[in-house]
């Protein structure tokens, strides 16, 4: 019971990261990041080029993957989702936009890094053993404290600098933000800056646990998009309680149910449909916002 | 006649004079016979489009057309491998099948809107998948292979359709039942655009409350679309199926599912024929770049990008400016 837990949490905090990613970019633009997975990828190439391949300090590979994917964050904001934003008739077809990035994105680190496995040597050796009933490696703990204190940095940011004020108002609504003043068009940008940095971090911490190859891209974006409907879209809070929720989730599920393989997803799914029946907007969300 | 204008009736007729005429001659004058099998791919994904852009019509972004698709496919390989059906009365079947499956599932997931619905929808591709991988009658990972080629069929002894097994040129066969679906399939959506139904489509489409408020039935409507939608899908998966002659769980997968939307789209969602073009374009994009090897992708998606930054609204946007051929 105390290891499910502890997977639970591990995994959980992991996920929360993933989907506060997804749903910051959602709320400020109205924009389903089908490349959120991907970035995700990239974010863990950039970790195991630094750290794995050239020997930089982990802290200091993990900045590298934050730098990059801002980096890249801001410019498909600035160049590709602004303007068809602008230029298009319907909301929808931000959608073809992001899943064009995706495959882009997929075929560029297929070219870039392989379609190999690719893993890190470990950042701490020894496994915490607390008379086997609770068994865990020390660097996932490590990266479970690191992925929630960098959830805990990420909610001082939104909720204690003009930055996150900025982008909070941004979200409730566009039109009234940039009648106060809000520099709409920079800190639209800002924040997808932001949502892809986290994707990246959550990239360079995984990365030293379950290694990274292409293919992790999709899978990934799919359960951020469960978490997502969980805990509503567009909403902080909500992205957090979805990723808890999931991890859980799927740490009960493979504990119990592993003899039977992928029927732990099917009966996520099942009680997602019960759920969304019953509440659609999710745990947090504002209904049909 | 019939209410259509001259112009359209030419048009049609172009049309249908290309692709049962045209195509044939231009592939065997220049011997592309590869051609066949891509021009009946692209005519059965526009079949599973068509049903996306159906589900646009009321509104809703649907990122699952995969899943119908493979239950499609599923559903007539074991009727036509294990109980032993004739392939053209598994079709509709299938067809059927996953109509009533989107019944089911539509109930609780249509009252979802906007992205809910579109990632929702999207999950149960994965979904899908993955129950066939889990299920026994699918076969798991290595799926249903083998399936016989369609058998002909005849009443009274007079054949109507004849046995693809026995015929030397399957893929001329395979191609013009493609081609006979999807335009089946079109002059259905047409219809049914054109019918008081694809009106109160349209109401739902512009605001569900509204149209709620002055009697519009939108559970029933939005269901039976969903429906009509996911029976489009069955059908496209079941005929792909017994063309490769083989399922698998991976047959159709989520990546499938966003390319159905990429094909609505890119054809526009504003045009009947819409996903049909937008489905040639990009499988036969696709196609084309193969000879790019493993720059394929990067060139395709690079297009697809400009595509979108450039013509936000769909490639028939370029023609009709203002309105269209609603």
């Amino acid at each position: 019971m105390e290891q499910i837990l502890a997977n639970g949490v591990y995994l959980g905090s992991q996920y929360a990261m993933i989907a506060l990613g997804l749903t910051l970019i959602f709320a400020l633009m109205n924009v389903l990041n089908f490349a959120h997975g991907q970035m995700y990828v990239i974010g863990g190439f950039v970790t195991y080029t630094f750290y794995g391949q050239w020997g930089v300090p982990f802290v200091l590979a993990l900045v590298m993957s934050c730098v990059t994917l801002a980096i890249l964050g801001a410019l498909i904001e600035r160049f590709l989702f602004a303007p068809v934003i602008k230029g298009s008739s319907r909301e929808e077809s931000t959608m073809l936009l992001a899943a064009g990035i995706a495959f882009f994105l997929d075929a560029v680190i297929l070219l870039v890094f392989g379609e190999k496995q690719r893993g890190v040597p470990k950042i701490v050796d020894g496994v915490f053993n607390w008379d086997f009933r609770l068994i865990m490696p020390y660097d996932r703990i490590l990266i479970c404290v690191l992925a929630i204190l960098s959830i805990v940095a990420f909610i001082g940011l939104m909720q204690y600098t003009k930055t996150g004020r900025a982008l909070r108002a941004l979200a409730q609504d566009r039109t009234a933000a940039q009648l106060m003043g809000v520099n709409v068009d920079r800190y639209s940008m800002i924040g997808f800056a932001l949502g892809a940095m986290l994707a990246g971090l959550v990239g360079g911490l995984l990365v030293t646990i379950t290694g990274v190859n292409l293919g992790m891209g999709g899978a990934t974006s799919i359960k951020a998009f469960m978490m997502v409907m969980i805990g509503g879209a567009g909403v902080i809070s909500g992205a957090i309680w979805g990723g808890i929720i999931l991890g859980f989730m799927e740490a009960i599920g493979l504990a119990l149910l592993y003899q039977y393989g992928d029927i732990t997803y099917l009966l996520i799914f099942v009680s997602l449909m019960i759920f969304l029946a019953i509440r659609p907007q999710g745990l947090m969300g504002k209904p049909w916002g | 006649m019939f209410g259509f204008t001259t112009k359209q009736l030419v048009g049609v007729a172009i049309f249908l004079f290309m692709i049962f005429i045209g195509v044939p001659l231009i592939i065997g004058a220049t011997g592309r016979w590869d051609f066949y099998f891509t021009l009946t791919s692209v005519a059965l994904l526009a079949i599973a489009s068509a049903g996306v852009w159906l589900t646009f019509y009321i509104g809703r972004i649907n990122i699952g057309q995969g899943a119908f698709a493979l239950i499609g496919a599923y559903v007539s390989a074991i009727l036509v491998v294990k109980a032993g059906w004739s392939f053209w009365l598994s079709l509709p079947a299938a067809g059927l099948f996953a109509a009533l499956v989107a019944i089911l599932l539509g109930l609780p997931i249509l009252r979802l809107r906007g992205v809910y619905f579109a990632m929702i929808t999207l999950v149960l591709t994965q979904v899908v998948t993955l129950t066939a991988l889990a299920l026994p009658i699918t076969n798991g990972a290595r799926g249903i292979s083998n399936i016989p080629l369609p058998s002909g069929i005849s009443v009274f002894g007079i054949p109507i359709l004849p046995d693809f097994a026995a015929m030397e040129n399957t893929k001329l066969a395979f191609y013009y039942t493609a081609c006979i679906i999807m335009i089946l399939t079109y002059a259905a959506l047409y219809r049914l655009v054109n019918s008081r139904l694809g009106h109160l489509c349209r109401s739902m489409q512009q605001n569900e409350e509204l149209a709620s408020s002055i009697g519009v039935n939108i559970s029933y409507i939005r269901i039976v679309i969903f429906a009509i939608s996911s029976f489009f899908g069955g059908l496209g998966g079941a005929m792909f199926g017994s063309i490769a002659q083989s399922v698998y769980p991976s047959s159709f997968q989520v990546a499938d599912s966003v390319n159905f939307m990429l094909n609505c789209f890119l054809g526009g969602l504003g045009y009947v024929f819409g996903p049909m073009l937008g489905t040639l374009v990009l499988y036969f994009g696709w196609d084309l770049l193969f000879e790019f090897g493993k720059y394929q992708m990067l060139i395709y998606s690079t297009i697809l990008i400009i595509i979108i930054r450039f013509l936000p609204n769909g490639l028939l946007s370029l023609r009709f400016g203002k309105g269209g051929d609603k």
